[in-house]
């Protein structure tokens, strides 16, 4: 399978043999990753983060860094040419003249779709609005597949804001191509969109919606939770309540799987309780060195180079 | 003479717009502008009867031609329309509508955030996922712009 050159804009365009691909490449380098410090020395990745971003922006740098490359690139519109007005266009043209590939995060949707159309150099989505964030979808593919030994056959669910977590839509749309139940969990106010559910009906996934984790907790072999953001909430009280019943705590896993994992893109806040994070269930900062290993598999692949 | 041809009587020069789906004649005369203080003689006749299609809406404008892209607008509310275009009695020229499969330069995307709305110069692009009713789907941003979004923006 050829990667060379190609961007990753949507997970959506990927079919589930590309997917498959890139869990592959990942699973080689997972062990062997030194072996391949050089391979991308005098390459150039440009990052562009017109939204600010800590997580996402080091782990590519890292990735980059990691296989002998170098990093240019601004994080957050101030200092940048956006903040003379811009437009994308006009700043990807300069910066693809600079780099050999570029990451670029941005507060609108297609924004990253946009970019590929007018540049040579292949394009990576590293979060675009609240649609898209492909590497994280791919990354967390990957956590489960290493975690449980495949994906096929599982019950995932998903947990918390599933209406504007870009994470969530993404994961949504690569789940699709596999043969799983997945558990839909969130207040009323946060269920995921009609237009996804619609999107997914003819796929071999099994969607099953819910507002309560007590009934599904004893089902499930992977539950994944996203932050409830306070400023979704009109009513500070109507906050507080959903917040608090969709806390994880010790209490809240008697009943699980002994095997059940627990994975969040980050960052955490009150959503997990600490204590978890010493139970065997906690794989959210497993995941973010499988971040690392799967977005050096990505590079690895766009440069033309095949992990064998 | 028809029934039909009761209802409104036949044009010396101008263009009329057949098997509109029915109840959007008013649309269609919203996309063309037209508001009965152009001075402009209009016909309009809503849920006749049709033989293919069980109701259709008419309109008839008299010395007025329309342009391409106000053709290409009305594609998207009246997917079946005929367009005939009418010289001293006779239809001279008659087009069926189709509906392409992809669409270029409108309607504006539904969703705010979409990268399409932010003054990048770009045009908007869709693929036409249904065509009655409508729904479009955006190729930057994937969201769905449906019919009711598209009457919104006239």
């Amino acid at each position: 399978m050829d990667f060379k050159n190609k961007s990753i804009i949507s997970i959506r365009d990927m079919k589930r043999d590309e997917i498959d691909f890139i869990i592959k490449s990942a699973e080689i380098l997972q062990d062997n990753w030194k072996n391949y410090k050089d391979y991308l020395k005098d390459r150039i990745l440009g990052t562009l983060f017109f939204e600010p971003s800590t997580r996402t922006r080091i782990s590519f740098e890292t990735a980059m860094k990691r296989l002998g490359g170098m990093v240019v690139g601004f994080s957050a519109p101030e200092g940048s040419s956006l903040a003379k007005g811009e437009n994308l266009i006009d700043t990807v043209r300069v910066i693809e003249n600079y780099c050999d590939a570029i990451v670029l995060r941005h507060p609108l949707e297609g924004a990253a779709r946009l970019a590929a159309n007018y540049v040579k150099i292949p394009v990576i989505n590293a979060g675009t609005g609240a649609e898209e964030h492909p590497t994280q979808a791919l990354l967390d593919l990957y956590t489960i597949f290493k975690e449980k030994g495949g994906i096929d056959g599982l019950n995932i669910a998903l947990l918390g804001d599933l209406k504007y977590g870009r994470t969530v839509h993404s994961l949504t749309y690569a789940l699709s191509n596999y043969k799983v139940k997945l558990t839909l969990v969130s207040p009323p106010l946060m269920k995921i969109r009609e237009e996804i559910i619609e999107d997914l009906k003819n796929k071999r996934i099994k969607i099953t919606e819910t507002s309560s984790l007590d009934e599904v907790i004893n089902e499930i072999d992977v539950l994944y939770v996203t932050r409830i953001q306070r400023e979704r909430f009109a009513d500070a009280t109507e906050y507080e309540r959903v917040k608090g019943s969709y806390r994880i705590e010790l209490k809240t896993l008697k009943n699980a799987k002994k095997d059940l994992i627990i994975m969040h893109p980050l960052p955490r806040l009150e959503e997990i309780s600490q204590e978890v994070d010493y139970t065997n269930h906690a794989v959210y900062f497993k995941q973010v060195k499988y971040g690392l290993i799967v977005r050096m598999a990505i590079l690895l692949l766009i440069f033309g180079f095949e992990l064998k | 003479m028809s029934e039909q041809e009761l209802r409104i009587r036949k044009i010396r020069n101008g263009t009329v717009i057949d098997h509109i789906t029915a109840g959007n004649a008013l649309n269609v005369m919203k996309i063309l502008g037209i508001n009965g203080k152009e001075g402009l003689v209009v016909s309009v006749a809503i849920n006749v009867p049709s033989s293919k299609y069980g109701r259709k809406d008419i309109l008839k404008i008299e010395e007025r031609e329309l342009k391409q892209d106000e053709v290409n607008k009305i594609i998207l509310i009246a997917p079946n329309a005929t367009i005939n275009i009418v010289k001293e009695y006779q239809v001279i020229d008659k087009k069926r509508l189709k509906l392409p499969a992809e669409l270029k330069g409108f309607p504006r995307c539904v969703n705010p955030n979409c990268i399409t709305n932010s003054g990048e110069p770009v045009e908007t692009e869709f693929y036409v996922i249904q065509s009655e009713p409508l729904k479009l789907r955006c190729k930057y941003c994937q969201r769905i712009t449906s019919q009711d979004d598209i009457f919104k923006q006239f």
